[in-house]
């Protein structure tokens, strides 16, 4: 009952910022450490309670964008979505590093108008936040939402080309290459929230083969004052990494923007706030499926 | 195809080198001792072998690697990374085939090969702690990796015995000049 209304607030809270991130959503490919001078990669993608199991909902795959290791734009091919998952395939045509990233931005808020809560349409972006806002509108308050999931596979020896940071929303940077992680060895990286460090980012690790086991196996680290961490894996597998601000989901505690509150077990739904405490705050997420390899 | 036919007439040039005993009498080899062990399994395929030398601070050296390079379109590359270690270490920054380390496949039973400092893939070696590793991947099967520590120059008469326990037998280093 109380998991359920978890679930329920949770989902609110998600349907706000218009990101499908219900549960967990991952992308797990066949390989990330390939050799040959070409090769090609499968990617399962879905959104799942356990990891890394396709039991629940497909991720989408219309927004998912290949960076290749000179930089350039890749592509996904043979995609294909069914009941629980999606999956497509990359070809490795050069030697390095390749991201392949879900990466959305959008703008959330609410508008005062003849008296009447109204809430920014789902998809808004920042560029055409002037013409979704009718004029009249009052007491408008926006933030904007990042959300990245993005996987990464080599090629040969790892590059690091692709790892220009955008400026926007949670990012990683490798201080250790994300396809270069061994079991007992600390893998250190830098998370950066918009382009500076994220320091005191709150950064949930899961390993994967939850079915099979009892206890989640979760680590929770936080950021340094240069939004760094150091994680030193158990055991070789594939890990599930998210880390989040503002919207309530793993990754830490929410920082209670509206609708991220998750009611009590017995307490009536929350009614809808008429009006928020305080201006949206923004929000971003990321998450990640990394491999560690036995030594 | 041509490339191929080159790598193995080097290859062979090496092995012949091994037990020569007209190389100068400066110069010093290792020769090494591999075991690929004989197993019962349903589905066996020759392993693929690689044999490396570390030393603290220095950049490891690929000395062979024993692999199905003669498929069509390379396609016996895609399996190298399953010799992991020796993927990290060395392998992921090579080119393949790589001439003088790239060989074939070899049988079950004890397989000999040697290296030649100052030449080949070996190179000059400074005095030091070395360790010379040699990992075993096999499809469909395990993998192994022994490490034979030595130091250079070695000791006349020195010599380095290693046993593995599943996926390769005994590995012995011997030095001769």
């Amino acid at each position: 009952m109380k998991a359920r209304m978890l679930i329920a607030g949770a989902l609110a809270a998600l349907m706000l910022s218009g990101a499908a991130q219900a549960h967990r959503q991952w992308m797990m490919p066949s390989s990330t450490t390939l050799s040959g001078t070409e090769s090609w990669v499968t990617v399962d993608a879905a959104v799942s309670n356990d990891l890394f199991y396709f039991e629940h909902f497909p991720m989408r795959t219309d927004g998912i964008i290949v960076t290749q290791p000179d930089g350039s734009e890749g592509k996904i091919e043979n995609a294909a979505t069914g009941k629980y998952r999606s999956t497509f395939d990359v070809h490795l045509t050069q030697p390095g590093t390749y991201r392949i990233a879900n990466v959305s931005t959008g703008v959330m808020g609410s508008y005062m108008l003849n008296g009447k809560q109204e809430r920014l349409p789902r998809g808004t972006t920042k560029d055409k936040l002037a013409t979704v806002i009718p004029a009249g509108a009052t007491n408008v308050q926006t933030a904007e939402m990042a959300s990245r999931n993005e996987i990464f596979v080599t090629l040969g020896a790892p590059s690091t080309t692709i790892f220009k940071p955008t400026g926007v929303g949670i990012e990683l940077v490798p201080v250790t290459h994300p396809n270069d992680l061994v079991s007992g060895e600390a893998a250190n990286f830098q998370f950066l929230l918009d382009g500076k460090p994220a320091a005191g980012l709150k950064v949930t690790v899961i390993p994967g083969g939850i079915r099979y086991r009892d206890a989640l196996g979760q680590m929770d680290l936080t950021a340094d004052k240069d939004g760094k961490v150091a994680i030193t894996w158990p055991n070789p597998g594939m890990y599930w990494v998210n880390a989040s601000v503002g919207g309530g989901r793993e990754g830490g505690p929410g920082e209670g923007g509206p609708g991220a509150g998750a009611p009590g077990a017995g307490a009536p739904p929350p009614p809808r706030p008429s009006a928020p405490d305080g201006p949206p705050q923004r929000r971003a997420s990321y998450i990640s499926t990394l491999e560690v390899l036995a030594p | 195809m041509q490339i191929s036919h080159r790598l193995l007439l080097s290859g062979t040039v090496a092995l012949g080198a091994a037990g020569a005993v007209t190389a100068p009498a400066s110069a010093q080899t290792l020769n090494l001792s591999v075991t690929i062990p004989r197993l019962t399994v349903a589905e066996y395929h020759r392993p693929y072998v690689a044999i490396w030398v570390e030393k603290e601070g220095a950049t490891p050296r690929s000395l062979a690697v024993w692999y199905d390079f003669d498929k069509a379109k390379g396609e016996g590359t895609k399996w190298l990374r399953d010799v992991r270690q020796w993927w990290r270490a060395s392998g992921r920054t090579m080119s393949f085939p790589a001439d003088g380390v790239t060989g074939a496949t070899r049988a079950p039973g004890e397989q000999k090969i040697a290296f030649t400092a100052g030449k080949g893939p070996l190179g000059a070696l400074t005095p030091g702690n070395y360790t010379l590793l040699v990992e075993s991947a096999r499809e469909v099967g395990g993998r192994e990796v022994v490490r034979l520590p030595f130091a250079w120059p070695p000791k006349p008469g020195a010599s380095v015995k290693a046993q593995g326990s599943t996926e390769l037998g005994a590995v012995a280093l011997t030095f001769g000049k």
